[in-house]
């Protein structure tokens, strides 16, 4: 397939791993941010083509695994209703909740279906008058304009019985957060290249700036993040901290207008809760007043489920970078894919899913 | 809620008061069913090797038992229906015993309000799957549910073939050293159904590479004594199939990626949905573990029949990390291909 | 939320000021929403995630900087760096 095989050529990656070990002469840090990428490091085994020094720590970019413990809850309140059809990813099934998951919910006679895009959600609605649909809308910037095309096609249409729960957060605050740590190890992240496709990378500018750390815009096929980490490293080496984009081929400094005007038109900046790290300013999308009508939260009298989430497994440790999941004392034990704790169990671009399933084998022995 | 870098968790889950759709998918929540209400009340030793068919003594004869339900969605689909699905399945389950399939039982579930044109095709195809083999319906049964039951049409079968003299087919057989055969291209049952389910279309049709394995099997066991064992990667895919055998032997097995024949179509399907082609249903395919020694012999009388022309060896049984499938990238890289829990999800990140 | 996969535009239609196509991924054909590509034309490719076109790819900077990467790769082979 074009675009995708020949950045899978094996040679070529190893002439990248070549030139990456040559150019290392010191230890550095790494972060990758989305849940697409570690899921090709994991898949590929990346991290063994690399020289020791150079350490890959995976980030929050799994939004399935930062969604909040309250909107699991919420989805589950609404999925629970029996006129309702909830509509959502195959990822966000199994997140647990504070007591339940959209497949217990399922289970329990909730009629859930898995969608691959929210169009499918609004076809659903329209030949289902007699339904409430209501689709999931969990992601990253990437997803945001078509989650905002449904609801804006909705809106045309004077549908009634569509709705979107938003979970949606940003990146950018998350890295701002993680590099405002005293606790950061991070010397160097690779953007995500679907995310920068919709917003460009200009927010990464000033973060390059600010805190004086490289960031390279990466893309999602093995020579692409192997090509990234290269110019990460090269930067680190001579001292450099600026952004590169690496993913030329989908990103452009200014991303897509088309697809940002869709997006804001129907979403406007708010405040999330990420599960793991806590609230963080200016992090996610909710709907606009003129789109009230579209919120799910609200048609439902959802807003007031708050979910404490008592400390045990170390999701914010390894979602931050800080720890390994192999470090987890429950990993692999208590938390497996199959029984997870915490939603980077869950997902399978979660760290610790990604881990457990591809590489622990190459865990230390000793736990 | 803790303030920003405190970490927060959610609460485990209780666990497993109700059915999931995942207990049914052929992975680790399968086996945990299995293991945690059947197996222990059921209380039957042949039971409890969990092989693909049961082999039983009866007046020194030796005969494979299995039986089988299906449940596909759509009835009807490229390459077959449920009603040859459901003879293949059977005689395939039979096949991987190394039993000559003689007799199947057909029991039907129908939904209230079925179309009886519907039923005479899936009839007239299961007739028409079972002259081919050939193996005889010998016996039956038929319920009616209400509507909104059994999703149209249910089947469920049993089947009875004769085990030859000296065919000792288990996983238990299974040593380091032992080669892995995979007799084709792996994903064409389940990518076929989940397009025609999802809309998706192909430039080449693709089609479910349901068929019966008897033959095949039998030309495998014509060249060669050494053969350990033989599965049928269905549910599950290649990955819970190659698992089941690792963790029966307690012994490691490696493939390498660069062997797997994988279609192009299946390919596509796969990265568009986010699927992993390991994880993927087969439906007429069988896996062979074959002594070293032997390897080869088999994989020519393989390639010889026509479902196994695009037959390969994709791996090797080792003493290391027992109970472990690893598989080799095209890069060099070892990654693990693990057991699923429940259903392949499609990813979307 | 970051699949995405390329392919090529074969066909386009505009139902009610919408902009659709038909996409083909090596041997598969699907329908995807274009509004995102306002400028995307048949034989383009694009990058879909989630059934949106997100973004035409750009062949010649992909061209141009593939070949770059091979010249390194063939660097590293003189070198004799090819290959752990």
């Amino acid at each position: 397939m074009k675009y995708i095989d020949e950045y899978r050529d094996p040679q070529l990656a190893q002439s990248l791993a070549a030139e990456i070990r040559q150019r290392t002469t010191r230890p550095w840090v790494l972060m990758e941010i989305c849940g697409g990428q570690t899921h090709t490091l994991m898949r590929y085994g990346i991290a063994e083509l690399l020289p020791p020094q150079v350490e890959l720590v995976h980030g929050p970019g799994c939004p399935v695994c930062v969604t909040p413990l309250e909107i699991l809850d919420k989805a589950v309140a609404i999925a629970s209703l029996p006129d309702v059809t909830f509509v959502s990813y195959g990822d966000m099934l199994r997140v647990p909740g504070s007591v339940s998951d959209l497949f217990r919910v399922k289970a329990a006679g909730g009629d859930i279906r898995i969608a691959y895009s929210p169009m499918e959600a609004l076809k659903v609605a329209r030949e289902n008058p007699g339904r409430k649909v209501v689709f999931f809308a969990v992601g990253f910037e990437t997803t945001a304009p078509a989650n905002a095309m449904a609801v804006w096609q909705a809106k045309r249409e004077g549908l009634r019985n569509f709705s979107i729960l938003v979970s949606h957060v940003l990146v950018p605050p998350a890295i701002s957060l993680l590099l405002s740590s005293p606790r950061n190890r991070v010397q160097g992240f690779i953007a995500p290249g679907h995310v920068c496709t919709v917003m460009g990378y200009t927010e990464y500018e000033e973060l390059a700036s600010r805190f004086h750390v490289p960031i390279v815009v990466g893309g999602f096929e093995p020579l692409d993040l192997l090509e990234a980490i290269l110019l990460l490293v090269r930067q680190l080496e001579e001292g450099r901290a600026a952004v590169e984009n690496q993913y030329v081929r989908s990103v452009t400094r200014q991303g897509n207008e088309a697809a940002r005007q869709r997006m804001l038109e129907v979403f406007e900046v708010t405040g999330r809760n990420w599960r793991g790290i806590g609230p963080i300013a200016e992090s996610g999308y909710r709907l606009r007043a003129e789109y009230a009508d579209y919120d799910a939260e609200r048609l439902f009298g959802v807003e007031t489920i708050t979910a404490p989430e008592p400390p045990e497994c170390i999701s914010a440790l390894v979602l931050q970078g800080l720890k390994k999941p192999h470090d987890c004392t429950a990993f692999g034990t208590r938390c497996t894919p199959a029984s997870p704790m915490g939603a980077p169990m869950v997902s399978s671009e979660g760290a610790c899913a990604a881990y457990y399933q591809y590489q622990r084998h190459m865990a230390p022995a000793n736990r | 809620m803790a303030g920003p870098l405190e970490f927060t968790c959610p609460v485990p889950l209780p666990a497993k008061d109700r059915i999931l759709l995942g207990h049914g998918s052929g992975g680790t929540l399968s086996a945990e069913l299995l293991r945690d209400v059947f197996l222990p009340v059921f209380r039957s030793p042949i039971l409890n090797c969990l092989d693909d068919q049961a082999v039983v003594d009866v007046n020194g004869a030796r005969l494979a038992f299995t039986t089988d339900s299906f449940v596909v969605k759509p009835i009807f689909f490229q390459g077959g229906d449920i009603g040859s699905l459901a003879v293949h399945g059977t005689v395939n389950d039979l096949a991987m015993g190394g039993a000559t399939p003689l007799f199947l039982s057909a029991g039907f579930i129908l939904e209230e309000g079925l179309a009886m044109e519907t039923l005479r095709r899936v009839a007239a195809s299961m007739a028409r799957a079972a002259a081919s083999v050939p193996v005889e319906i010998v016996t039956g049964d038929t319920k009616v549910v209400e509507k909104g039951g059994a999703d149209g049409l249910y089947i469920n079968t049993a089947g009875i073939g004769l085990v030859p003299e000296g065919v000792r087919l288990s996983p238990a057989h299974v040593r380091p050293g032992d080669r892995v055969l995979l007799s084709g291209y792996l994903g064409d049952h389940g990518i076929a159904i989940l397009a025609q389910r999802e809309g998706i279309q192909f430039e080449t049709q693709l089609a479910s590479d349901s068929a019966p394995l008897n033959g095949l099997v039998a030309e495998m066991l014509a060249v060669s004594k050494e053969i350990r064992c033989m599965r049928d990667p269905t549910r599950g895919g290649l990955s819970s199939t190659l698992n089941e055998i690792a963790a029966r032997a307690a012994v490691g097995i490696e493939i390498e990626e660069r062997a797997i024949p994988i279609r192009e179509a299946v390919r596509g399907a796969c990265e568009m949905l986010g699927l992993d082609p390991l994880y993927v249903a087969n439906e007429g395919k069988l896996v062979a573990l074959v002594a070293p020694q032997a390897a080869a012999a088999v994989l020519q009388a393989m390639q010889r029949h026509p479902l196994g022309r695009d037959a390969a060896i994709v791996g090797t049984v080792t003493a290391s990390h027992p109970s472990l499938v690893l598989l080799r990238t095209v890069f060099g890289t070892t990654r693990i291909v693990d057991m699923l829990a429940g259903d392949q999800l499609p990813r979307i990140c | 939320m970051c699949l995405a996969v390329p392919g090529k535009i074969i066909e386009t239609e505009d139902i009610n000021g919408i902009r659709l196509g038909r996409v083909q991924f090596g041997d598969i054909t699907r329908q995807a929403y274009l509004d995102f590509v306002p400028e995307a034309q048949i034989g383009d490719f694009v990058l879909v995630h989630v059934g949106f076109a997100i973004t035409r790819i750009d062949a010649d900077e992909a061209e141009r900087t593939y070949r770059l990467l091979e010249q390194m790769g063939a660097l590293q082979e003189e070198l004799g760096g090819g290959g752990s």
